[in-house]
């Protein structure tokens, strides 16, 4: 329990695995601590294809893509800590993070040089979002939905009403069909569909599940204690209800999939920054936080993500940070250059490059467009897009050799051609 | 009389999402437009004659460390399929050891595809008897 | 001697445990609900009241519990381990007219005795909270009040009567009061009859209800319905102080704190529905609207939307006689009604009770106990001690280090407590919200969505019921409708 571990991996889903992997490999004493009883994270409840198609050029379900690195990680020698609660971390110093947990078998402190953080993200809840009406069973997020049904056998209801368009929320509601419920909508408050067309294609209409575009719940009715219907709305340009359009649309369950947050928690306590447009850490190109030194961050916690390989390859991404951060003593000094979200761009991850490597960028568009140039001002690169939503996250490599034509900070812009 | 039938296929190949119209008399494809690239129209022919899934579930498993095990088919199915197979997965039981990629049911209905495991499922732990 | 109590809320229970000091009469407590204090309890603002707000002229006996009742409190929150924090509230004036309002409950606050009431001008008042808005231009600064979590309470109490001999029939709902030659005999209930020499009516929007089965026909409660908005800890601008507009006749206004569990409620609203809708726990676009906009007078900005983790809505039992109706029946004999205890009845309570006794004693001798047990404690919560405890309640019990709540560090064993200290008051049905209540899981900034499965596969596990058997809070609310694959079978059958 009194050793100093070189990296301790918060979280032990695809992108804390995929580091642990990475830092062993690379001869780092390595602990990955996880607060549920196994590891895997939330894609062993994903029994769903869809995964591991960058990664491993293979469509796998989530729990054949997460065992192929939990095999990996039981054959080295990484120190795993199950059921484990991080209360704390503590940044005593660039070469030291103190690391406050509880678990079955005790209360302590793990001290470690250098820090992983992979705690993947939370769901948006009903009172986020704001629905009002009675709090009553049958409401669900997809997530809570997903893990009763695929993991624990609990079929949740059986005429299933889903808020939220995205992946998520497509995704359960085959489920739900191909578990014998009756799914009787998806409702939308924007006005295009938030998920891919495979699946608006393979989830909704192959079993003729009505896709509600401008739509939201503005009531939950109830009767006895559980869902009874849903009162719907048409929403104005600006996503208020327009008063006279309410249908009521009887359903025993409401599932909410309403989106992902970072779970940022434990970053904010020690003082890590956060980007309102991300809701997660500002980081370099190290994927290191920009006020905590030695704090890195993968995964959904960096950044939501849509494929499990983005949160796999910022993981190593983050391991290979971590190698050089303790052979350094640090991340080396730089003139860092801003990465600027310019026109029609939500967010770009990392905020800042150093210059001295290739950089990955993850970014969004913040509206639907066709026939854009994504484009990144200074660099002259330019990607033609033909048809791009702010659901689908882009990745482009950016060349340290391209980064070397030009200095001063990066604008990234979609533009219309 | 010949049959004369139009329908509309959303591509799901790339996230441009093209609708490709497809003409068919008789049951025959005579025309395919609509389409950006040779995938979109291979995937439409596809779709418009015998559309096929790869169907994702789950069995119960008894006394395993969760009470279900996540399968799929071992390949694409008809789509018409999907219902049926899942409903005749409820009157199966497994026991654990399961790991991924054991052959839950051969041949599923007669559709020359296996139900395979795609979780394992390890005997339950008895690491609860401590509290009672 | 044998005495009903009808209602497990606040009221009934504090009655209970005055009761419950007195070796010739057996206490009974029945409730429809699984639980206890899940009616108008469950939800209110959770504030003790100084008392500078009621009019000893127009509520004179409602001034005095509310008064008694305060101080009262200081107590009970020590004997019973109840989370409580006491850091005063500021009414918060922007105009000439609020100004008044404010000298007119100084000079209530003078003939009250309730001490320490002041005004502060606007500097004062923006030292002593800086998180006010400071468009405020006056306060009036009662540093008496307090704030407790009411549900806890209600829990705390039960355990300590339950401790103390007195018995629970949950779940029972009163169906007839039976009376015979002008006394009241016994009650009927959903599963059985009772026999009573004295029935307490306790049962808050139920209360005329319960009077009308006794002949009692001189009233009706109706819901006022209130409406609350609950931010996660984090949320901030987050007073200090409990912070409130100024009261209108009808409401104390709207209020901003800092509750025991750290985190920010605003609310109520105040919403008169009519007298059948007793189950119009819903919110409202318009309700959480109207908060908003309150408590944007209150603080310079709001936390993000994002940040709420609940909004929900409680009724409180307002009388159609604006009173207090508390009162020992002679016709029939051994009836009383404890009946239309709006606000400030959460303050009032034990003083309620504590009168309750005395009205008894009127008519009978009460002898005390020898052996009065007065203390209760609460569960151990591992996230509150220090690393030394911690390790040796976990080599005792590992489950005391195993986490289930992320959001709040509750661990598996507070939650097997939590489900045996339920058994112990007589709860049958262990439900969801019985164990958030209790160990507050399900209560943080995910609402459940991560561990709900988990708290239901605990119950099951050691009630012995199926997960999907289990119940949100009794009724049609169950967590699931049968197992994974049971649609089917329907189908099949």
């Amino acid at each position: 329990m009194n050793k100093t571990y070189d990296v301790a991996v918060i979280g032990g889903g695809p992108a804390g695995l995929a580091a642990a992997i990475k830092t062993a490999d690379k001869g780092l004493k390595t602990v990955v601590i996880e607060a549920m009883n196994r590891l895997g994270g939330i894609p062993i409840q994903c029994i769903h294809t869809g995964f591991g198609l960058h990664y491993f050029k293979e469509d796998l379900t989530g729990p054949e893509f997460v065992y192929r690195f939990i095999d990996k990680v039981m054959d080295r020698d990484i120190d795993l800590l199950l059921e484990t609660y991080v209360e704390e971390i503590i940044n005593e110093s660039m070469m030291s993070k103190k690391i406050k947990i509880i678990s079955p078998k005790g209360s302590w402190i793990i001290e470690s040089k250098t820090i992983i953080y992979a705690a993947g993200a939370r769901e948006r809840h009903r009172y986020e979002i704001g629905i009002p009406g009675f709090n009553v069973a049958g409401v669900y997020t997809a997530g809570e939905a997903q893990a009763m049904m695929d993991l624990y056998g609990i079929m949740p209801g059986k005429k299933i009403l889903i808020i939220g368009s995205g992946d998520v929320g497509l995704i359960m509601a085959r489920r739900f069909v191909l578990e014998g419920a009756e799914v009787v909508g998806v409702v939308e408050i924007l006005g295009y569909p938030s998920g891919l067309t495979r699946n608006i294609v393979q989830c909704l209409q192959d079993f003729g599940i009505p896709l509600l575009l401008r739509h939201t719940v503005t009531e939950i009715k109830a009767n006895n204690g559980r869902v009874s219907s849903a009162i719907i709305s048409e929403v104005d340009e600006s996503l208020n209800p327009t008063p006279g359009t309410e249908k009521e649309v009887k359903c025993d369950t409401i599932i909410i999939a309403a989106g992902l947050r970072p779970r940022t928690k434990l970053l904010k306590k020690m003082g890590v920054l956060i980007d309102p447009r991300t809701r997660g850490p500002i980081v370099n190109d190290y994927l290191e936080s920009i006020s905590v030194p030695g704090v890195f961050i993968a995964g959904n916690a960096l950044v939501i993500n849509d494929y499990v390989d983005y949160a796999v390859e910022q993981g190593e991404t983050a391991a290979e940070s971590v190698h050089e951060y303790i052979e350094n003593k640090g991340v080396l000094s730089a003139e860092w250059r801003k990465v600027i979200p310019g026109s029609n761009i939500l967010f770009v991850v990392p905020h800042y490059v150093s210059g001295r490597k290739d950089v990955v960028l993850y970014s969004r568009v913040s509206r639907p467009l066709e026939n854009t140039y994504f484009q990144i001002g200074g660099i002259g690169k330019k990607i033609p897009l033909i048809k791009i939503m702010p659901s689908t996250m882009l990745r482009i490599v950016l060349r340290k050799t391209e980064l070397s034509k030009y200095i001063g900070d990066i604008v990234v812009e979609a533009v219309e051609k | 009389m010949k049959s004369y039938v139009e329908k509309r296929v959303i591509c799901i190949i790339c996230p441009r999402g093209c609708e490709i119209r497809v003409r068919l008399v008789d049951g025959k494809i005579i025309s395919v437009e609509g389409y950006s690239c040779p995938m979109g129209k291979k995937y439409a022919e596809q779709e418009v004659c015998s559309p096929k899934r790869v169907l994702m579930t789950i069995v119960r498993c008894e006394n395993g460390d969760l009470p279900v095990v996540s399968v799929k088919t071992s390949g694409p199915v008809p789509k018409d399929k999907l219902l049926e197979i899942s409903r005749y997965l409820a009157g199966i039981k497994v026991k654990p050891p399961i790991r991924i990629g054991d052959v839950i049911i051969r041949n599923v209905l007669d559709l020359g595809v296996d139900i395979v495991a795609t979780r394992p499922c390890m005997p339950v732990e008895n690491k609860y008897s401590d509290q009672k | 001697m044998r005495v009903g109590i009808i209602g497990a809320g606040i009221v009934g229970l504090s009655i209970a445990r005055w009761l419950s000091r007195y070796e010739n009469i057996e206490v009974h407590v029945i409730d429809k609900n699984p639980d206890v204090g899940w009616g108008v309890t469950k939800a209110n603002t959770s504030i003790i009241h100084p008392c500078h707000e009621e009019d000893p002229d127009k509520h004179p006996l409602r001034m005095r519990l509310c008064l008694e009742g305060h101080d009262l409190w200081y107590e009970w929150v020590r004997e019973l381990d109840i989370p409580s924090r006491w850091p005063g509230e500021i009414i918060v004036a922007f105009n000439d007219e609020e100004i008044h309002v404010l000298k007119h409950y100084l000079s209530l606050a003078v003939r009250n005795k309730v001490p320490g009431v002041k005004l502060l001008d606007k500097e004062e008042l923006l030292s002593i909270e800086p998180k006010i808005n400071p468009s405020a231009i006056m306060g009036l600064y009662a540093p008496s009040a307090g704030s407790i979590d009411p549900i806890q309470a209600a829990i705390a109490i039960a355990e300590n009567c339950a401790d103390n001999n007195v018995y629970f029939h949950l779940g029972e709902k009163v169906i007839d009061v039976i009376i015979r030659d002008r006394r009241v005999v016994g009650v009927v209930t959903s599963e059985k009859v009772y026999d009573f020499d004295i029935v307490i009516n306790a049962a808050g929007l139920y209360a005329d209800e319960i009077s009308r089965m006794a002949g009692i026909n001189d009233y009706y409660i109706f819901p006022r319905r209130g409406q609350y908005i609950l931010y996660d800890s984090t949320a901030e601008p987050k007073p200090e102080k409990i912070i409130h507009t100024t009261p209108t006749p009808k409401t104390k206004g709207v209020y901003v704190l800092k509750t025991t569990d750290d985190t920010l409620l605003i609310g109520p609203t105040a919403e008169d529905l009519s007298p059948d809708k007793k189950n119009e726990l819903r919110t409202t676009r318009e309700g959480i609207n109207y908060l908003l906009r309150n408590a944007e007078k209150l603080l310079p900005r709001l936390p993000p939307r994002n940040l709420v983790i609940k909004t929900f809505a409680g009724l409180r039992p307002e009388p159609s006689t604006g009173s207090f109706i508390i009162r020992f029946h002679e016709d029939p004999w051994g009836f009383i009604d404890v009946a239309g205890i709006r606000s400030p009845g959460l303050t009032a309570a034990p003083a309620i009770g504590k009168y309750v006794v005395e009205l008894i004693h009127k008519h009978i001798d009460l002898k005390p106990k020898n052996k009065w047990k007065r203390y209760r404690k609460g569960i151990v919560r591992i996230k509150d001690l220090g690393v030394e405890d911690r390790n040796k309640l976990i080599t005792k019990n590992p489950s005391y280090g195993r986490i289930i709540c992320q959001c709040r560090g509750v661990s598996e064993a507070e939650i097997i407590e939590a489900i045996n200290r339920m058994k112990k008051i007589g709860v049958k049905e262990i439900t969801l919200d019985g164990i958030k209540f209790r160990t507050h899981t399900m209560y943080g900034r995910c609402q459940g969505s991560f561990c709900r499965v988990l708290v239901s596969l605990i119950i099951s596990r050691y009630v012995g019921i199926k997960p999907w058997e289990i119940t949100f809070r009794g009724g049609n609310s169950f967590y699931g409708i049968g197992e994974v694959k049971s649609l089917f079978k329907e189908v099949i059958r």
